[in-house]
């Protein structure tokens, strides 16, 4: 993936500065709550959910399964629509082929479709070291790039940012980019959304390459598919004349059909809408209608790697909905910048360490971030049990073997830093396996209960900082079995 | 029928209140309790931490200890939820790396006949009053595991509101993780604090005397946060409530 996050702390520490910052957990927790009880209701109303959920789930699967079949069908087909298809096995080469389209075509600037994929691989940022501009036109993207920020949320990537926050970065920093903001701009929220379309409108007008990505890619018909809120998606797969799009290898469906469940799960799930309000499609080139010069560049950077994993490959059927987000309640608490990387939340737990693979601070403690509570997998549109891959990371981590990367068999040694926690979890095992052994130190906890102090050192703070301990009892449940028989010989 | 008690590690040590409880109330309702001294841990904080091969031993354990009863049943959503979802994953796991069926046909008895009390309460025995008196207000706390790993439901509420005298509160925001999550709670320790904090305000807001829930490991950290947050709310795993009546009440 993308530079931009190397170097980030591991989650815990990230965590912990937005945990303390009450403006953040105030907005974070309006946002999620809000989209969270419109996407229960928006799901309610639909009676097959559960069949839609099993479906999409299976045809993802499917395509996964025969991933190599779908690929060269799919270049077939965009192919004799017209476009061209470009493989990149990683985001160095993916951005390289981009930059390379954009100068053949003279031009310095480009327009932007929100896109995964093109943060994923750092697009904007070395097109820039190229000389080019590329200006997000989506409202929550233009926010984060105006604001030289980062985006926190797959769907709505100012999430962390609330109305007056918006409005002094649009009076800010529009002037420097082109349009500046009205005079006496306030923070309604019809306003801002004027101040974003006057500026954007130019931006339309003038660009002569579209950069975009895709929701889905139909290997049938070599349709490639957009669905958006806002209109500017259209603008920048319509207007220019020339368009590239960056997607992942695992966006593709079969056929033309199978776009029937996803229109309807997706929406629900991410903006609780029963129907977003664009759906684009495109096929190649038409003579005279939209861009004359189409290119497809898919896109690998880890997926082959992560396909080859049978517990982990379920985080690509991911359709990038972000209702696990949504529901999660350590994303409410630690917003997205702390998860390192442009997947925050609980699928971003699970994508990034496999995308990137284990070896850094952050990504190696991402699968830590969840309670296991499953509120994540429960409201998957495709059913990925997000807890289940949290687990399995957990036990690379800690374990290590064998894994793929970069398409070879490398066998992981357990990182470091656990060294003390593997010991216990030995002893542990050895205990429990001896029951004598545990009621030994059961009862050695009983008797020492009065020396016992009400707070613990080193360690142990963790759980003494916030949270009183419980008090030891005088014996432990087994000793009253014996003692009593059971309370058959009386209660105490 | 024979019953046994699989009371988990942390209700054995620290809780044997719950386990007097439980003994207590099935035994009131008829069922012939036996708790099996070989047990000791089910596994799971090592297989939620990572250590898959730390926790296959205590499963086969668990299995030897329990595998002749006719039934087994305890107190703890996510001990419930470790052996029902998580020793088949285990077996599969096992087949998966090519070390054949054996952990799977180990481990296959014990898991459709352990039951989380609740459910062994509503399904198997068909009760909901279970004649037990509790005059307090109470707000339950429906914990992770047992909401959405076992599927609970209603069972647990049901129960509460047959008890004679008890006032059960609506916790707001139900649902949400109290931030426990075994490792979690160190691991993480800030986020879970911060998860806590926001669970014990939802539960002062009922206005309720005692927080209930059906997983000791949760109500320690909620009790642990309400302690030192000085709220004189009083967490009580549900067996208590159930265990008490009018000749012998709980307090």
């Amino acid at each position: 993936m993308s530079g931009t996050y190397l170097g980030m702390p591991a989650f815990p520490e990230a965590a912990r500065e937005a945990v303390g910052n009450a403006t953040l957990r105030g907005n974070l927790r309006h946002a999620t709550h809000t989209i969270r009880a419109k996407r229960a209701k928006a799901v309610t109303e639909v009676s097959d959910w559960a069949e839609l959920r099993e479906a999409g789930k299976r045809i993802k699967d499917h395509t996964l399964r025969h991933l190599d079949r779908y690929l060269v069908q799919l270049e077939e087909s965009v192919t004799a629509a017209g476009g061209v298809v470009h493989w990149a096995a990683d985001a160095d080469e993916a951005n390289d082929i981009v930059t390379q389209l954009v100068k053949m075509t003279g031009e310095s600037e480009v327009v932007k479709v929100k896109s995964m994929a093109t943060q994923e691989i750092g697009l904007n940022e070395a097109l820039e070291a190229e000389g080019i501009h590329a200006y997000e036109t989506d409202l929550a993207e233009l926010i984060v790039q105006l604001g030289k920020d980062r985006p926190s949320h797959i769907l709505v990537p100012a999430i962390h940012r609330n109305r007056g926050e918006i409005r002094d970065i649009f009076a800010r920093e529009m002037s420097e980019w082109g349009r500046p903001a009205p005079e006496g701009l306030t923070d309604t929220p019809a306003e801002l959304a004027e101040a974003a379309r006057l500026h954007l409108r130019e931006k339309f007008l003038r660009a002569k390459v579209g950069i975009s990505g895709a929701n889905f890619m139909v290997a049938e018909t070599g349709t490639l598919v957009v669905v958006e809120s806002e209109g500017n998606g259209r603008m920048c797969l319509t207007l220019p004349e020339t368009l590239i799009s960056v997607v992942g290898i695992e966006k593709i469906v079969p056929a033309w059909q199978d776009l029937e469940v996803f229109l309807q799960t997706l929406p629900r799930s991410s903006t609780a809408e029963r129907m977003n309000p664009y759906t684009s499609t495109w096929t190649g080139t038409t003579d005279e209608d939209g861009p004359q010069n189409f290119h497809l560049v898919l896109l690998d950077n880890g997926r082959t790697d992560t396909l080859a994993d049978e517990v982990g490959r379920q985080a690509l059927r991911c359709i990038r909905c972000s209702a696990c987000l949504n529901v999660c309640p350590v994303y409410e608490r630690a917003g997205g910048h702390a998860y390192g990387s442009v997947y925050p939340g609980p699928i971003g737990a699970i994508l990034s360490p496999q995308l990137r693979g284990t070896g850094s601070e952050i990504d190696a403690s991402l699968p830590y971030a969840s309670s296991l509570c499953g509120a994540c997998y429960e409201v998957c549109p495709v059913a990925i049990d997000i807890p289940e891959v949290l687990v399995h990371l957990r036990e690379r981590i800690v374990q290590g073997g064998e894994v793929t990367s970069r398409g070879n068999k490398v066998v992981l040694r357990p990182a470091k830093g656990h060294a003390a926690e593997r010991a216990a979890m030995r002893a542990a095992r050895w205990a429990f396996l001896h029951p004598g052994v545990l009621r030994t130190g059961q009862r050695a906890a009983s008797r020492t209960r009065r020396f016992h102090p009400r707070t613990l050192p080193g360690p142990g703070r963790a759980w003494s900082g916030t949270r009183e301990l419980p008090p030891v009892p005088a014996e432990p449940f087994r000793d009253w079995w014996q003692r009593t028989r059971g309370g058959k010989d009386g209660d105490r | 029928m024979r019953v046994a008690l699989f009371l988990t590690c942390v209700n054995d040590t620290l809780y044997p209140d719950t386990g007097r409880a439980v003994v207590k109330l099935l035994t009131r309702l008829g069922v012939d309790v036996d708790f099996p001294s070989g047990q000791t841990c089910c596994g799971q904080a090592h297989y939620n931490t990572g250590y898959r091969h730390e926790a296959e031993p205590l499963a086969r354990h668990f299995s030897d200890v329990f595998g002749e009863y006719e039934a087994i049943v305890t107190p703890s959503g996510s001990c419930g939820a470790m052996v029902r979802e998580l020793y088949p994953r285990m077996g599969e796991r096992a087949r998966a790396e090519g070390r054949g069926d054996t952990l799977a046909a180990t481990l296959a008895p014990v898991v459709p006949k352990t039951y989380e009390l609740t459910e062994f309460l509503v399904d198997v025995l068909g009760v909901t009053d279970v004649g037990a008196y509790y005059p307090h207000k109470v707000t339950y706390h429906p914990t992770c595991h047992g909401l959405r790993g076992l599927g609970l439901g209603e069972r647990p509420r049901r129960l509460l509101q047959a008890v004679k005298g008890l006032e059960l509160a609506e916790l707001p925001g139900a649902d949400e993780c109290c931030g426990f999550g075994g490792t979690f709670a160190l691991k993480n320790a800030d986020v879970s604090a911060a998860m806590g904090a926001d669970k014990v305000r939802n539960a002062e807001s009922t206005g309720a005397e005692v927080l209930c829930a059906a997983d000791n490991s949760c109500l320690m950290h909620i009790g642990g946060t309400m302690a030192r947050l000085r709220t004189g709310m009083r967490p009580v795993h549900i067996a208590e409530i159930l265990a008490s009546t009018e000749e012998e009440p709980a307090v």
